[in-house]
């Protein structure tokens, strides 16, 4: 909480600031706790109800923790049309988990993305900041092996 | 002599393992004692070639393409910093056909120059826009642009000069350039390219823009899926900066030009004008209605130019090289030049910056090489999620924002994406109401509520239940979100799916 309130604290008087206080808390911990409404509210002049209104709309920001790495699987048309629907059925069967979901090791959040502005090498991915391009099923087999192993960055 | 070795940093090429190469390249050098000067640039946007490593000869810049560590060692053994014979030498990279037979303007410096680095913009035409708008009173610069015929490349294709002109007469201290950077668009890469690979390009025409008219304060809403762009541009705004590009006193004008990235967070519809303008405030990106425009009362209701990227980058050269020199390309109504994505399902993936009137049979094939696999290519989507599908008898069309027009078809921000011949029409007509529903803004019930029951009247029709019925609900839910929409994400998801009907229908008719 001490960390949040860092943060709001360098958030407080820049020009439309919610947002940009928003990644940086998630940022900082991979999130947006519901507990931090009421401070950011406050410190905005915003209702806790319009704090958690603006967290909801976007689907970049979650409340609640996510694993160590994000994995995030491209489902817009160029990596359609180069099989990303085989290599989600895939990647939800290796993981066993679905879009939304954790590893039950606390490796890899799974998450769908559309477009990743890598569609002449489609089918895509990103593993926290990092893209991937063509990738199947062996590579994302690597991907996932590395990064449970935390050689990734 | 210092060998100079170019390894793109660009994303695309970083997804392909640029930075594997570029490492093993450093470390075969230092191990062969050999001192190399290794230049990060940005992509030539031939990615099937990528990791491309070029290197600078006498003659001009050598590729050697693709390049993976393990061919390292052997491109050493044939000196291929001396542009040695190998199985990758590829000759002169700007001999190569698909770059050469481009006419690149706004990309000009793209794959070629280091984008963090000021001194290499310089040395290639960089600020040579702003220092002579500098020179010129608003009306000036505005009118420059207007008759360079340039029209926004974010979708909307509106005249970027008339837009100017619009702000430039609104009364107010504080104006706003805010830069769209939401590239939403399923097979556009252009705007990440730019930033990525000349983000001095944007940055000054921002710049100019500010100067048009009297904006003070400039964002830039940048996608958060793309972490490399935000990198670089803030690294290139700081240099700008320092060097006095940026900051209170442009060039010793007088006149201020501050600017800032400001990330946004995952939502399509942020894209469109007004709900970017909300987003930014911090607030949720529900679309506002229009009048007042942005031009009047934009962010925090003051007159904002809100352009997008590939717009703002294309006004250096504009005023650089003049108007005239700028409608000198194209066709018709659509001057200068388009930067072209072509992506998906496609042999040469890439960007290709061409002038207007080019058609899409030479893009997918003279330049795309056909389809990835070889298969025919069965579909191409042209402009985005909400862009018309169009088949092969429409491939004579030229790209011309007037041409796609007459046969119910977008141009929108040049992405094209290629399908074989296993598409299911049917299926990528449901994905279509599919992506619709998960973006809108919730604002208006034809979009809300049209995409959700789209979707699953689709289920049916992939189902083979009631078709014929269903083909009927399907045209009917479209026809009330076509004119009952508020903005573009609604009322043009009926594209994709009426146009995947009307040149598919076998897709959608013979299901068991
Ligand atoms: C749903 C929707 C999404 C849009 N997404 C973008 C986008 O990502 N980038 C962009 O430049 N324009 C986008 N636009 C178009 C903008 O509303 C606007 O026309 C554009 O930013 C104006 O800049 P320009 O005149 O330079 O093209 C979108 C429009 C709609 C309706
Ligand atoms: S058409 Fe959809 S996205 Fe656009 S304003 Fe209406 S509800 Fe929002
Ligand atoms: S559609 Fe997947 S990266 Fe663009």
């Amino acid at each position: 909480m001490q960390l949040i309130e860092q943060h709001i604290a360098a958030h407080k008087n820049v020009p439309g600031a919610l947002l940009p206080l928003l990644h940086a808390i998630q940022d900082d911990i991979g999130y947006v706790p519901q507990d931090a409404y009421k401070s950011i509210g406050k410190a905005l002049n915003l209702s806790v109800a319009e704090v958690h209104g603006v967290v909801t709309f976007y689907h970049h920001f979650r409340t609640e923790p996510v694993g160590r790495y994000i994995l995030q699987i491209c489902r817009a048309e160029s990596c359609q049309s180069m099989g990303s629907e085989k290599l989600e059925a895939h990647v939800k069967a290796e993981l066993g988990i679905d879009y939304h979901q954790t590893t039950a090791d606390g490796a890899l959040t799974l998450e769908p993305v559309y477009c990743l502005g890598n569609c002449a090498c489609s089918p895509a991915v990103m593993l926290n900041d990092e893209i991937y391009g063509r990738v199947d099923a062996n590579k994302i087999n690597q991907i996932i092996s590395e990064a449970r192993a935390g050689e990734l960055a | 002599m210092t060998v100079t070795v170019y390894i793109p940093r660009d994303s695309s090429a970083l997804s392909l393992g640029a930075e594997r190469t570029a490492k093993a390249i450093a470390v075969e050098a230092k191990k062969r004692d050999i001192e190399i000067n290794l230049v990060r640039n940005g992509s030539r946007g031939m990615f099937w070639l990528e990791p491309m490593v070029e290197v600078a000869t006498d003659g001009g810049r050598v590729a050697y393409a693709p390049v993976q560590p393990e061919d390292v060692a052997g491109l050493f053994d044939a000196d291929f910093l001396h542009a040695g014979a190998h199985p990758l030498n590829l000759g002169l990279t700007e001999e190569i056909p698909y770059f050469k037979n481009q006419q690149r303007l706004t990309f000009e410096r793209v794959g070629v120059t280091d984008p963090v680095s000021l001194d290499d913009y310089i040395a290639h035409n960089g600020y040579q826009g702003l220092q002579k708008a500098l020179k010129l009173g608003g009306a000036e610069i505005v009118k420059i642009v207007t008759d360079s015929g340039l029209r926004g490349r974010g979708g909307a294709a509106f005249p970027t000069g008339i837009k100017w002109n619009t702000v430039l007469g609104a009364k107010g201290t504080q104006k706003y350039i805010v830069c769209n950077a939401d590239e939403g668009d399923s097979g556009t890469f252009s705007d990440r390219m730019i930033m990525e690979d000349d983000p001095f390009v944007l940055i000054e025409g921002m710049t100019i823009a500010s100067i048009a008219v009297g904006a003070t304060q400039g964002y830039i809403y940048l996608r958060s899926e793309y972490p490399h762009a935000l990198k670089t541009l803030n690294t290139a705004i700081a240099s700008a900066y320092n060097a006095g590009y940026l900051g209170d006193d442009v060039c010793g004008s007088s006149k201020a030009f501050h600017l800032e990235v400001r990330r946004a967070a995952g939502a399509y519809v942020c894209g469109e004008e007004t709900s970017l303008l909300e987003s930014l405030e911090g607030k949720r990106g529900l679309v506002r209605f229009k009048p007042p425009l942005p031009a009047i009362e934009g962010l925090f209701g003051k007159p904002t130019v809100v352009n997008n990227v590939i717009s703002l980058a294309t006004v250096p050269i504009i005023l650089n090289k003049g108007s005239q020199y700028y409608a000198d390309y194209g066709m018709g109504s659509s001057r200068g030049t388009l930067p072209i994505q072509l992506a998906g399902n496609i042999k040469h993936g890439g960007l290709v910056e061409l002038a207007f009137g080019a058609t899409l049979r030479e893009l997918l094939y003279d330049f795309g090489g056909g389809s990835a696999n070889g298969k025919p290519i069965r579909a191409v989507q042209v402009g985005g999620p909400l862009g018309a599908f169009l088949p092969e008898s429409q491939f004579d069309t030229p790209l011309d924002y007037e041409e796609f027009n007459k046969i119910w078809a977008v141009l929108g921000h040049g992405g094209i994406v290629a399908f074989d011949d296993t598409v299911d029409m049917a299926k990528m007509a449901r994905y279509a109401f599919e992506f619709c529903a998960i973006e809108s803004c919730g604002k208006c019930t034809p979009c809300r509520i049209g995409s959700t029951r789209g979707a699953e009247v689709m289920d049916n029709i992939i189902n083979g239940k009631d078709v014929q019925k269903n083909i009927k609900l399907v045209r009917d839910l479209s026809d009330t979100m076509l004119h009952g929409s508020l903005c573009a994400l609604g009322g043009m998801t009926p594209y994709p799916v009426l146009s995947a009907m009307n040149h598919f229908a076998a897709d959608f008719e013979n299901r068991s």
